[in-house]
């Protein structure tokens, strides 16, 4: 099967979502001019794509100033948004960085179902594509079969899995998986961890617990916390990124399942807020179903400009 | 459980409660305020609407303007609103066909239907004595069968012995073979999650649901999704017979607007709640209740159920009659710190009391853990029984030597009595309030 290009499949991805998006906006604009009533309807629809209502009423507040009783164009609405929701999220967007110091740990954490498992193995395919060693530590010995499902992936990317029994420690179990990848001179080390919800004060000092014991090694380590972010969830996100932040130092956000949702939009929320930078997105269940985060093809997707495909 | 929403209607009639008499203004801004809240709560726009335009109508009409009381009666309609949309009562589980009963299992990737699966079997099996076999179906996330698998042996629930390579349509009929063969009264199928607009895998789905002909077809969603409940609802809903709607993950903070949408769009209850992620954390889903949480009245029905199915019956009994007669002493202290940790620890009981909703950003973080109440228990049990029933006696040395029976230091000891001091001073408020009706006629006694 002929594989299409990541730009086709993050707009297939999207697709649903510009939809969604541009019908309702369509919907608005063909029916009537740009008045109170018509901002209102908009804000409902940016809303609606999970946008929130603060990030929602910021770029309100923009269209009005530009289009507010003026005959205005759909394509030229559909643009202002675009552009409004791609300059919210520019200044965040840049993609994971490896330092060269052996080897780069990589902390995935997370809620529970977000999807960290797969991006763990997602990202191992990533590095492994650009020529570096690749390590998997299965970190989530919690979940029934949870170690199994990323033995799998390591078998699939022919690429070695550090683990213990069910119920062992995470904690040692990174300590020890960092000793090994410096033994071995491994190039990255992902560390996958159980999902928890943020509320949870006994699995947020488990968490903590394993970044302490990394920091032992040396204060840097891990080099990179990344919070998987699960597209699907509405404004609960919020709470996800500001829990976990004030666990851990997080230093980046993946956003998976963006192929069949209408939604994802609370990412321009909290890009604002948190002033994360965003690295990647999923958009499917395959290992390269991750691609970095390009603020302005994700905005014009997700409002559906068709440019997409040049 | 939906706290944010809680926390905002709190905020909004508090502030209609500084009013004497209640303006068309003070419906509007009301209802602006519910409006946001509900959307930031997740709950779909649709739904939003028409929750809010239900509430104006009745709101705006003259028994509200002529009333008394117009903040009682606000609430009052907000309340009965938010049941109304939850779904007016609880809807058991059916199993009423000719062994097995099928129950499928169906939701998007990562919502917990697996999780969901394993308690579900646990629940038939412990509370209607019933023989669960589970299946897997998910043949295309790796270790997915084996998941299940592990989960069913942790709890004694039988499964269906994976056959590599399987096909799930074929892995369905060998299941219900297997279920009438071995004479199981449920079998409870688990399907791999999928995209709503996933078309090959929403056709089998389709197909496994004909194969199966399951009396209850459950879609299973995590509570805290946004705005796309709509769309999901929807599709599952228009692929296969729905019956049910399960919420994952009401045991986080926030939100569960979800709730409101999914039972608005696919017209089924929601028939179960998950709670947390141990085996038996999954609860009957009761709309009235769960409408009083939202308007922080309180789940004191919930409460006293948690506390039936975890507390000695006879501890209870005799527990209440002391509160009732005011005489508490150190020992029940114990008892109840005892019950506390049983039922959930703090956290799980502060959600379900009254008002809670406004006082919990004002604790201190981690201010109050569950290894404070087990150093309390090993402080009582340092006691002696005399001092623990007069607590009075305790003087500088006899604070000492429980100090270093419970590993603790005087202060603690203090902090403690201190604390049953201010316990007991309660449990006598809590007697008289009893006398009053309130816990008597729960809920529905404030709006009498």
């Amino acid at each position: 099967m002929l594989k299409k290009g990541w730009l086709s499949r993050l707009k297939d991805g999207l697709q649903k979502t510009s939809e969604k998006l541009t019908q309702n906006i369509a919907q608005v604009f063909t029916h009537t001019k740009i008045d109170e009533s018509t901002l209102e309807e908009l804000e409902d629809i940016l809303i609606q794509a999970d946008m929130g209502t603060a990030a929602a009423a910021q770029i309100i507040v923009k269209i009005k100033k530009k289009a507010f009783e003026k005959e205005f164009s759909r394509e030229n609405v559909l643009e202002t948004i675009s552009e409004e929701i791609e300059g919210i999220l520019r200044p965040y967007a840049y993609p994971l960085e490896i330092l060269p110091k052996k080897p780069h740990v990589i902390l995935m954490i997370g809620v529970n179902g977000t999807g960290k498992t797969t991006t763990t193995a997602k990202l191992a395919y990533f590095f492994q594509k650009q020529g570096k060693t690749v390590a998997v530590v299965a970190g989530d010995t919690f979940r029934a079969a949870a170690i199994e499902q990323l033995q799998v992936w390591a078998n699939r990317l022919n690429i070695p899995l550090i683990s213990r029994h069910m119920g062992a420690d995470p904690a040692g179990l990174a300590y020890d998986a960092y000793q090994e990848a410096v033994k071995m001179g491994y190039d990255v080390l992902l560390i996958d961890t159980a999902g928890r919800l943020h509320t949870n004060e006994t699995l947020m000092f488990q968490l903590q617990k394993i970044d302490r014991v990394l920091k032992k090694i040396s204060p840097e380590i891990p080099q990179s916390c990344l919070l998987v972010l699960d597209a699907m969830i509405g404004q609960n996100t919020y709470a996800q990124v500001e829990f976990f932040q004030k666990c851990l130092p997080i230093t980046g956000l993946i956003m998976t399942k963006l192929d069949g949702t209408a939604r994802g939009g609370v990412v321009v929320g909290i890009a604002e807020r948190f002033k994360l930078p965003i690295h990647a997105i999923g958009v499917g269940e395959d290992a390269e179903d991750l691609h970095p985060f390009h603020p302005q093809d994700f905005a014009r997707a997700l409002v559906g400009l068709k440019d997409l495909n040049s | 459980m939906f706290q944010s929403l809680s926390d905002r209607f709190t905020k909004i009639f508090s502030g209609l409660q500084r009013h004497g008499k209640l303006t068309e203004a003070d419906v509007t801004a009301a209802l602006r305020e519910v409006r946001i809240a509900l959307l930031e709560a997740d709950v779909a726009l649709p739904v939003v609407r028409d929750f809010v335009e239900k509430i104006r109508e009745k709101a705006m009409g003259q028994e509200v303007l002529s009333s008394i009381t117009p903040t009682q009666m606000v609430v009052k309609i907000v309340h009965d609103q938010l049941v109304e949309a939850l779904g007016s009562e609880t809807t058991e589980i059916n199993l009423a066909v000719t062994p097995p009963a099928v129950i499928l299992m169906a939701g998007l990737q990562g919502s917990g239907k697996t999780t969901t699966t394993g308690k579900l079997a646990k629940h038939l099996h412990d509370k209607k004595h019933k023989k669960v076999l589970v299946a897997s179906l998910d043949v295309y996330r790796p270790a997915a069968q084996e998941q299940l698998k592990i989960l069913a042996d942790s709890i004694s629930i039988a499964s269906l012995p994976i056959v590599p390579g399987e096909k799930p349509e074929d892995i369905t009929k060998r299941a219900l073979k297997a279920a009438k063969l071995e004479s199981f009264d449920v079998l409870i199928l688990d399907t791999a999650g999928r995209l709503h607009v996933d078309e090959t895998l929403m056709d089998e789905l389709k197909s496994i649901s004909k194969l199966a002909n399951p009396i209850e077809t459950l879609l299973v969603v995590d509570a805290m999704t946004g705005q796309d409940a709509v769309n999901v609802a929807k599709s599952f809903k228009d692929a296969i017979p729905l019956t049910g709607v399960v919420l994952s993950r009401l045991d986080g903070d926030a939100r569960g607007g979800a709730a409101l949408s999914m039972r608005h769009i696919t017209g089924c209850p929601i028939k179960f709640i998950g709670v947390g992620e141990k085996v038996d954390q999954l609860e009957i889903f009761h709309p009235n209740r769960i409408a009083g949480r939202i308007l922080d009245q309180g789940d004191v029905v919930s409460l006293v159920e948690k506390a039936m199915e975890t507390i000695d019956k006879t501890e209870v009994d005799r527990l209440n009659s002391r509160i009732e007669k005011g005489s508490f002493d150190l020992e029940d202290m114990a008892t109840q710190l005892r019950q506390m940790l049983k039922m959930g620890g703090v956290a799980g009981l502060m959600k379900m009391l009254p008002g809670m909703g406004q006082l919990k950003d004002k604790l201190p973080q981690g201010g109050v853990d569950d290894r404070a109440i087990k150093r309390q228990i090993a402080i009582i049990q340092s006691m002696t029984p005399r001092e623990r029933r007069h607590w009075k006696l305790l003087n500088a040395s006899r604070r000492k030597r429980i100090a270093s029976g419970s590993g603790t230091s005087v202060q603690d000891i203090n902090r403690l009595l201190k604390q049953f001091e201010g316990m007991s001073k309660m449990m006598k408020q809590m007697s008289s309030l009893n006398k009053r009706g309130l816990l008597k006629d729960g809920i529905k006694g404030l709006f009498k």
